[in-house]
């Protein structure tokens, strides 16, 4: 505390210093007969030569940074249309590191230049309209360059990717992230957010959707739902005293399960027979290995806030959307081993990163990427090797539940029962192939 | 303070300490209190910058400033909390872009200036610009208070995306604090939107004699313009910010669906997490231009005035300025390439941004125009000018890069992208502020400020200005996500890569810290003046637009007689046959003379 105490008064006393010099300034200026509106022309042509020497030291920085930390930045694309990006990158850097040259010298030259001068008057210039059309058309010109080939660009890079296409799903949550490889048929299973969960010693962490999964959700919600109700009996039995509030909350709380578990059952019932078709084969991991050359569709998902996946490398990036499916492709085109080769960095990795705020750990929340051949990714997707940390398969077994939704208020006047009435239709939205 | 400390001359009518000094209706004691707020504002944003840039630079450091501001709460040992990181980065931003360059930039020189440039006795509501203050204030107030919360501040950043902005239980500060922040921006916003409806008004209606739309000074255009685009805008804003804290507190999914956190599945569906994203930045771009067109209006009447030139292409400018009010509203969509939208959607937005260059690029070339021959008097309001013009150019170029969504994607929501916005916008705008404030401060204070002391000043914050945010383009180019406590993720794909912006982001910090050392200067250099600073006289600048027509002694209604007539536009410097290098707007034109 003493400290700060002395900090402060140094401070002070530092203030009232400066502004008994700042008064003997003003009266020395005073008398002088001077004022601050008064050009001094020493001071004036000093700050002129200001200006060059920003200049020099503004562009003598620049390119000293560009030699120095030009290996800081990210090297050269390891995707397909990663080169194209770099490549219309190199385009635009070109373009708009001149104009940042010509138009700044400009600026700070002609600052020096015409720095004022007592003999001069200036030049009367209110307008010229040839000069202005000129600087109006060429930037349009340069411009629509710029537009066409950014479209194109963007246009490959968010086409439709080919049949060839491997697809993996990749699966954000604070604060990590799950693959989902698509298995033999390159299909992935149907997932919701409502089948997330543990089941005893079993889970669905990406909430994929098979008829095992949904009787274990469901006889989860059961159980929850069971052991409110038998704390509500012990209230109303007064073997337990809870807060009215407490026993608000209690009943609203076992409401919430109860609509849940309807809608999970109205689910279950639209997709019928068909929901165990492609999720079978699929299996999880929590590192995302790629073969060279192999092109991938990157499905994205999240479980609750927005995510961003970022592969710096690959130029790549999409947010992941709660209750929304993004996409996005890419080609790897070095295996991780090249890549080591070609930065001289034998530690290098691929990888991906979160790049939208997501929590306090966002900064934590990634994901190694490994890129190899394809014997490579055999021996890697091998189960006794450990990285895949989940299979969909068929093992499970399910609880005995009764999965009959109850019938929707005035549901027997459209003889319904059918569960497919549209306002549950979104149940459907997030879950795909 | 500063307000109290002044004004004993105006006795021009009896009126009580409270009705002058706090509940004013004059507008120039509004700008005042506007300008002095945004400063008490810029002061805590830019110390909450200096503590996150510590943590940048030296992260898991035990530092005493760290804990000398924050406590043990959230600086134990002197290492920053994680959760606190990000609400210092949250308030940092929100403060800036709309507490000082907004309520601060266009709050303090409309106020100051519409009435005074325009040949008006006061704005056309006195009391629902006195209205417009004490909301400013109490919403500063609310986000201020918000910093000393239990839970802490509002986190989620600055543009509050949902649903991280819509659950406690996804990040503390999403809790109360989040509550006050929507609060303290709704008022925020009320306040704003009574200001520009005042501007507006004003403007149209209460023009003196000869004052024609054509004659006025570039000033005015641009808060004419700006207020149009924030009554536009903002109200978006408002209904965003409603409709989110209808999905905190009534269960309602505009913006939420099919989520689950902590490990609770949520009920709330059907709802788009962009749907918000839109809205927000249907606001959130116009708010660029909100902030931007106030300072270049200040530095095109600054520019003019000190290189004793007209300004180059004024019927150009006000064109520009409407083209860039235009377009503003149609580009949203380039801070969204990456949500998921409609790739197409993006492309339409691509075209609409680069349009945007266009009438940037002719400001620049008319800027520089202007000082081409000129007679180059260095104020210190022209030293910021000239700045302003420079962080123009260097941040707009890296626009061009972000505007095409396939380059975007690479770097969008990296460091690039925050060197890009700090200094085509930030920089920018508080470049132009600071020229203001140099350059009227005769016409708000009666006196004048120590244009040594602003020289130094300007020196120091330009050049450490630029250290701060040039080198962070090479850390965004470097892949470097923004909001991020620490870089520590590097070490595991690319360790000479982490060391390299290890290195630049010791470099960022400490010249953020010499910049932020250097603004005491600014603020000695003020305070000192409003009470010790030389005597100013009426017309300091030898300017030609009607605020130097009025006494140096601030009176009520402006004009002690009649409000002058005008007779040509505010830029005859220079005019060839005149005897002195300027001719005010009040000296009727010489027989066979053109108007400009």
């Amino acid at each position: 505390m003493g400290m700060k105490f002395i900090v402060l008064v140094v401070i002070v006393l530092v203030v009232i210093a400066v502004a008994q010099i700042m008064r003997v300034y003003e009266l020395s200026k005073k008398i002088r007969g001077k004022s601050e509106a008064d050009i001094d022309l020493r001071t004036n042509n000093i700050n002129a030569g200001l200006m060059l020497a920003f200049l020099a030291l503004f562009f003598g920085s620049f390119f000293y940074m560009l030699f120095a930390y030009g290996r800081g930045m990210l090297p050269n694309a390891s995707s397909k249309l990663g080169l194209e990006v770099d490549w219309l990158y190199n385009v635009n850097w070109v373009i708009v590191i001149l104009v940042f040259v010509i138009t700044n010298s400009l600026l700070f030259v002609f600052a020096w230049k015409y720095a004022y001068d007592p003999k001069r008057r200036a030049h009367w210039f209110p307008h010229d309209n040839k000069l202005e059309m000129i600087w109006t058309v060429v930037p349009a010109c340069v411009l629509a360059v710029i537009i066409i080939l950014g479209l194109m660009t963007w246009n490959d890079i968010t086409g439709k990717p080919s049949d060839d296409a491997k697809i993996i799903e990749i699966y954000g949550k604070q604060f990590d992230w799950t693959a989902r490889y698509a298995g033999d048929d390159n299909k992935l299973g149907f997932a919701d957010y409502k089948l997330v969960g543990a089941y005893g010693d079993y889970s669905n962490p990406l909430g994929v959707i098979t008829e095992k999964h949904v009787k274990w959700q469901v006889a989860s919600l059961d159980n929850q739902m069971k052991t409110i109700h038998e704390q509500l009996d012990a209230q109303a039995h007064g073997t337990e005293m809870y807060s009215v509030a407490n026993v608000n909350k209690l009943v609203a709380k076992v409401e919430k399960l109860d609509r849940i578990k309807e809608r999970l059952l109205r689910m279950n019932l639209m997709y019928g027979d068909s929901i165990d078709t492609y999720a079978m084969d699929d299996y999880m991991t929590k590192e995302l290995f790629l073969v060279k050359d192999q092109e991938y569709q990157i499905i994205l998902r999240s479980q609750d806030v927005l995510h961003s996946a970022y592969f710096p490398h690959f130029r790549a990036q999409m947010n992941c959307v709660p209750g929304m499916r993004t996409n996005l492709k890419f080609t790897p085109i070095h295996t991780t081993q090249e890549m080591r080769e070609i930065t001289g960095n034998p530690e290098f990795n691929f990888i991906l990163m979160c790049n939208k705020i997501c929590g306090v750990s966002h900064s934590n929340m990634k994901m190694m990427v490994y890129v190899g051949t394809q014997e490579e990714y055999d021996q890697w997707a091998n189960l006794d090797e450990g990285n895949i940390t989940m299979v969909v398969n068929d093992s499970l077994v399910a609880p005995e539940v009764n999965l009959v939704p109850k019938p929707l208020p005035g549901a027997n006047a459209h003889g319904g029962g059918h569960g497919d009435h549209g306002d549950h239709g979104d149940d459907n939205h997030d879950s795909a192939h | 303070m500063s307000a109290a400390a002044h004004t004993e001359h105006g006795h021009h009518h009896k009126e009580s300490f409270i009705t002058k000094y706090i509940f004013s209706q004059d507008h120039k004691m509004i700008g005042k209190q506007f300008l002095v707020t945004a400063i008490f504002m810029a002061v805590v944003a830019v110390i909450l910058s200096v503590l996150f840039r510590i943590q940048l630079a030296w992260p898991g450091e035990s530092n005493s400033v760290l804990n000398f501001f924050l406590g043990d709460k959230w600086a134990p040992e002197g290492i920053l909390d994680r959760g606190m990181y990000l609400g210092l980065v949250t308030i940092h931003g929100t403060i800036m872009v709309f507490f000082v360059l907004t309520g601060g930039l266009s709050g303090t020189f409309s106020n100051l200036l519409i009435p005074l440039q325009i040949g008006a006795r006061d704005m056309a509501s006195g009391l629902l610009n006195m209205i417009s203050y004490w909301l400013f204030f109490l919403s500063s107030i609310l986000m201020l208070y918000s910093l000393f919360l239990e839970t802490g501040p509002a986190s989620a950043g600055w543009t509050i995306y949902p649903p991280l902005s819509v659950y406690e239980e996804a990040i503390p500060g999403s809790g109360a604090g989040m509550t006050m922040w929507l609060t303290s921006m709704t008022i925020f916003i009320a306040s704003s939107l009574l200001g520009s409806l005042n501007y507006i008004v004003t403007v149209l209606n209460l023009r003196t004699k000869g004052m024609k739309m054509t004659r006025l000074p570039l000033t005015i255009w641009a808060f004419f313009v700006t207020a149009i685009i924030g009554v536009l805008s903002f109200p978006v804003l408002v209904s965003a910010v409603v409709l989110m804290l209808m999905d905190r507190t009534l269960g309602t999914s505009f913006y939420v669906n099919d989520t689950m956190i902590g490990g609770e599945i949520l009920e709330q569906s059907g709802g788009s997490p962009i749907l918000y994203e839109h809205l927000f930045w249907f606001l959130g771009h116009p708010e660029v231009y909100i902030v931007l067109l106030p300072a270049l209006g200040l530095t095109s009447e600054i520019i003019a005035n000190n290189a004793r030139k007209p300004i180059f292409g004024y019927r150009a400018m006000i064109g520009s300025i409407l083209a860039i009010a235009f377009l503003s509203f149609i580009v949203w969509g380039h801070h969204m390439f990456i949500s998921g939208m409609n790739p197409f959607l993006g492309g339409v937005f691509v075209f609409t941004t680069l349009l945007i260059a266009i009438p940037s690029a002719v400001k620049v070339f008319n800027y520089i125009t202007t000082l081409w021959k000129g007679n180059l008097r260095f104020t210190p309001a022209m030293l910021f000018s000239i700045g302003l013009v420079s962080a123009f150019i260097t941040g707009g170029v890296t626009g061009i890069i972000l505007a095409d969504s396939a380059l975007d994607i690479a770097v969008h929501d990296t460091y690039f992208v925050v060197a890009h916005f700090h200094v085509v916008m930030g920089l920018s705008a508080i470049f132009g502020m600071f020229a203001g404030v140099y350059h009227w401060f005769p016409k708000m204070y009666g006196r004048m400020m120590n244009s040594k002391l602003g020289m130094v000043h300007f020196w120091l914050t330009l050049v450490s200005a630029y250290g701060v945010f040039f080198p962070m383009h090479f850390v965004g180019i470097g892949g470097a996500p923004r909001r991020y406590y620490d870089y520590s993720v590097y070490e595991l794909f690319d360790k000479v890569q982490f060391e390299m912006i290890m290195d630049l982001n010791v470099v960022i910090s400490i010249f953020a810290i010499i910049g932020a050392l250097a603004q005491i200067i600014f603020l000695f250099n003020f305070f000192y003046s409003t009470s010790k600073g030389e005597k100013a006289t009426q017309n300091p600048w030898k300017g030609n637009s009607l605020e130097w027509t009025t006494p140096v002694e601030h009176i009520h209604g402006n004009w002690p007689g009649a409000i002058p007539e005008v007779h040509r536009w505010p830029y005859d410097y220079s005019k060839p046959g005149a005897e002195e290098d300027f001719i005010p707007q009040t000296v009727p034109l010489a027989p066979g003379e053109e108007d400009h």
